[in-house]
């Protein structure tokens, strides 16, 4: 875009223009440290207070251990069905045509708009103990995916549907002149290109679904070693007094949760330099 | 074709299941014996303090992260400094962090026995089990949205339009204002919508430092938890409804909003 | 108002755009930085107008050392090749920025921005936005938002490159019937000698961060001070040591003392002239330019031989 061609090209941009006194990026920079960090902070060191001992003991403990468990292999599933169905709902919005398809594409962000312990008291009125239709997953692990499924419904969605969108037409043209089928068009060429950007979604959800409290806490009855997640466990520890345990299993799920965030990063790297 | 039925029946009916029947649920379970019973469980003193406690940690966590979001988008996109990278990937971690963290996180700085705990105590300042902790942990976990909306948008404008205004006499505040934030506002716009959202909904970490005090540092989120565990169903389905149909508004604002790419 | 650039050092990293560039730019001409990609033209215009820094040397604005000073403070009307529109604003909120910050009385602003869209034939457009103009009108709403500070300079980077080749030549014509008009001393930088010589009273030709030559087109087309300058500025045979324009090669019908022989190998119509493609016996290709009437004379066909010799040519002692 700059005008000064090969010396943009080696260098990157020209100068960038001061729009803002360095004090307002000061300021915005000690805003970050002063909300986020210097919590953050409080939070690891008060997890190696007791040492790598305490620390190992606090997180290997059977009742943290189950938790963690269930909340990591229950993000696999719900990230491994949000990868078919986003997709599948992304397709349906992006191309097919029906009446009241605005509609369904705005509810797609509901789970985001709606605030999850509203989230988690709708799947137990209809799919809890008193449940009209006789269902109930109360009290089981089933509940936690039910749980987990809403509130990342929109993640694979919305990453896929932009990419939907740009994907050329012409080149499904091209295979189906040369002979391809529909599903072979499908798995040869479309998906190929998708995956980068299911991906992504996949890792958002998983992301969000390891730390997710609010919807699960009403319809699982957070049994230990049964139904309960690890930000219930969490929970219970604090509520316990025991803010100790409670940092070093939450420090641990944060190195997991930026374990993934490094995995979003290297994905989205790996997408971009293919091509999506 | 039978395959574009398949898959129409298959999505719609999947979101028909996780989403429209529950939330029509609770609709129908609150307007199931009149709008009067769901109209008196929202309004009694408690449910009006919890909602006005909502708005009001909203009305000062919003505009704190509009103004500092835009400032980092632009210290991020605009100028090099040492550790960008680090500030980029920091403004992202909110994002990836339970929301019970980050009310342990909270309580591990200002708590009794926090790093501040004692200073706090020593003067009196109320900050967990009160509101300013409950503001804090909103502006945390709401704190990503603005920057990341406006960040690619100021990326893909670049700079020329500043320096076209910088040559024909413009101060470097007069640029901003009437260049940068212009070009920007429909980022900036969609982005106080998402932190909105997010600030009305915040549960997790509210739950943590608040305390859970009835009528005082209950917002209404911790309300509706409170009435469903004292088998106030009423109470709860109103409260949810309400929050549901904010929500519903919060949706039309960010169909409004939304950047175009994203949109048909 | 001149502009003189003294010593102009400026490096982006290891790579050297302006290695120790001089120029002198006389009140009221318009000169044009003619160059090849990365010759530091842009680069050249850009310190003039503040936009960068130069590691060395000096600027001189109208006899004022500017050096130092922001773009805010420097009087220049800086016109970019993707015009740098002000999207959200309509085409008369555009040209009248310059006034508007400067808090001009809003009948003051009015007539002026009047006045200049008129100037760029842009009136009735007033109330339109960059977004429902064409490229062509977006520059020339551009050029008129420049002008309308009344700078003490006028620099265009590449102002027409991002336009089609008609409203390219349109424009060309246009931009310079208004600086006869104006008599505002200005730079254009362009990389295509074409628009340069047709447009520039003076041409400061660059290359590699240098400049290379500095002179009236004719100047530079009939008296290049090397071998880049001359296949830079038109299109050159080169024989051995000797450089040869395409219409100073006579084409003969006969051999005499002094030709040498070439077939045809293709002939190119191009309206009035001829030009004629060459080959001689030992493979190398030569390029002649003649009229339409020398052609028919001479009865020039594909594959016939004719008889070429050079009527001028230059040769450059390194």
């Amino acid at each position: 875009m700059a005008s000064n061609a090969a010396a943009a090209a080696v260098v990157g941009s020209p100068r960038p223009l001061r729009v803002r006194a360095p004090v307002a990026q000061g300021l915005a920079t000690m805003y970050l440290g002063f909300v986020v960090l210097l919590p953050l902070a409080a939070l690891v060191w008060r997890s190696t207070r007791a040492g790598g001992h305490g620390f190992w003991a606090a997180v290997s403990a059977p009742e943290a251990v189950a938790a963690l468990r269930l909340t990591l292999v229950a993000a696999v599933i719900v990230a491994a069905i949000n990868a078919v169905m986003g997709t599948v709902l992304a397709w349906v919005l992006v191309r097919d045509r029906f009446v009241g398809q605005g509609v369904v594409n705005a509810l797609i962000d509901l789970p985001f708009a709606l605030p999850t312990i509203v989230a988690g008291l709708t799947l137990v009125a209809l799919y809890g103990p008193r449940s009209p239709v006789g269902v109930s997953v109360a009290f089981t692990r089933g509940a936690v995916v039910l749980a987990l499924l809403f509130v990342t419904l929109p993640f694979v969605v919305r990453t896929v549907q932009p990419t939907l969108l740009e994907l050329d037409v012409e080149m499904e043209e091209a295979a189906a002149s040369l002979g391809a089928g529909r599903l072979t068009v499908f798995r040869r060429i479309v998906l190929p290109n998708l995956v980068p950007a299911i991906l992504s979604g996949v890792a958002l959800a998983y992301a969000r679904a390891i730390g997710e409290f609010g919807s699960v806490v009403l319809i699982t009855g957070n049994l230990p070693f049964k139904t309960e997640v690890s930000s219930v466990y969490i929970y219970g520890q604090i509520q316990s007094g025991a803010p100790g345990t409670a940092a070093a299993v939450s420090v641990l799920l944060l190195a997991i949760s930026l374990a993934v965030l490094l995995l979003i990063g290297a994905v989205r790297r790996w997408a971009w330099r293919h091509g999506s | 074709m039978a395959a574009r039925y398949g898959l129409r029946v298959v999505g719609l009916g999947y979101l028909a299941v996780l989403l429209v029947a529950p939330v029509g649920l609770v609709f129908w379970r609150t307007f199931e014996h009149g709008f009067s019973p769901a109209w008196h469980a929202v309004t009694t003193h408690d449910a009006r303090h919890a909602f006005w406690l909502t708005i009001l940690i909203a009305l000062i966590a919003v505009p704190a992260n509009t103004v500092f979001g835009v400032a980092l988008a632009l210290a991020i996109v605009r100028r090099r400094f040492p550790g960008k990278g680090l500030v980029n990937a920091v403004v992202d971690l909110p994002l990836a962090l339970s929301p019970v963290v980050v009310g342990l996180a909270l309580l591990l700085l200002y708590g009794r026995l926090g790093w501040f705990g004692p200073f706090l105590e020593r003067h009196a300042i109320h900050v967990v089990y009160a509101l300013p902790s409950m503001i804090l942990a909103t502006i945390f976990v709401s704190l990503p949205f603005v920057v990341r909306e406006v960040v690619p948008v100021l990326r893909e404008i670049g700079t020329e339009q500043e320096q076209a205004a910088s040559t024909l006499g413009a101060s470097s505040f007069q640029t901003l204002v009437r260049i940068t934030l212009p070009a920007i506002r429909w980022a900036i716009a969609y982005g106080v919508v998402l932190t909105t959202a997010r600030c009305l909904g915040e549960f997790g970490a509210v739950s943590v430092v608040s305390g859970h005090l009835v009528g005082r540092t209950e917002t209404a989120t911790l309300y509706v938890q409170d009435q469903f565990e004292g088998f106030d169903l009423t109470g709860a389905y109103a409260a949810s409804v309400l929050l549901a149909l904010i929500a519903i508004g919060t949706l039309v604002a960010m169909n409004a909003f939304r950047p175009k790419e994203e949109t048909r | 108002m001149s502009i003189v650039v003294r010593e102009i050092s400026k490096s982006f990293g290891d790579f050297a755009a302006l290695r120790d560039v001089s120029l002198e730019v006389p009140t009221g001409s318009l000169t044009a930085l003619l160059g090849p990609s990365g010759s530091g033209k842009s680069t050249l215009l850009r310190v003039v107008a503040g936009l960068e820094r130069p590691d060395a040397g000096e600027v001189l604005i109208a006899e004022e050392d500017v050096t130092g000073e922001a773009p805010q403070r420097r009087g220049v009307g800086f016109v970019f090749q993707h015009y740098a529109a002000f999207k959200h604003m309509t085409v008369y909120e555009n040209v009248a920025f310059g006034l508007r910050i400067r808090h001009r009385p809003r009948a003051e602003i009015r007539e002026r921005v009047g006045e200049l869209l008129r100037l760029v034939q842009l009136e009735g457009f007033a109330s339109r936005y960059p977004a429902q103009l064409s490229g062509g009108q977006r520059q020339r709403m551009g050029l008129a938002r420049a002008l309308a500070v009344d700078p003490k300079v006028l620099l265009l980077d590449e102002p027409f490159g991002a336009l089609d080749a008609r409203v390219r030549k349109e424009l060309r014509a246009w931009l310079r019937r208004l600086h006869d008009e104006t008599r505002t001393t200005t730079v254009i930088v362009t990389h295509d000698q074409e628009e340069a010589m047709e447009v520039a009273d003076r041409i400061a030709l660059m290359n590699e961060g240098w400049i290379e030559q500095v002179g009236t087109p004719r100047e530079l087309y009939e008296r290049p001070a090397n071998e880049f300058v001359m296949s830079f500025v038109g299109p050159v045979n080169r024989v051995g040591d000797a450089w040869i324009r395409p219409h100073d090669l006579e084409l003969c019908a006969e051999p005499n003392g002094t030709t040498q022989e070439a077939m045809v190998e293709r002939l190119v119509h191009l309206g009035f002239e001829v030009r004629v493609e060459l080959v001689r016996d030992d493979g190398a290709h030569l390029s002649a330019q003649v009229t339409r009437e020398e052609a028919a004379a001479l009865e020039l066909d594909v594959g016939q031989i004719v008889y070429v010799r050079a009527v001028r040519q230059t040769t450059f002692t390194s």
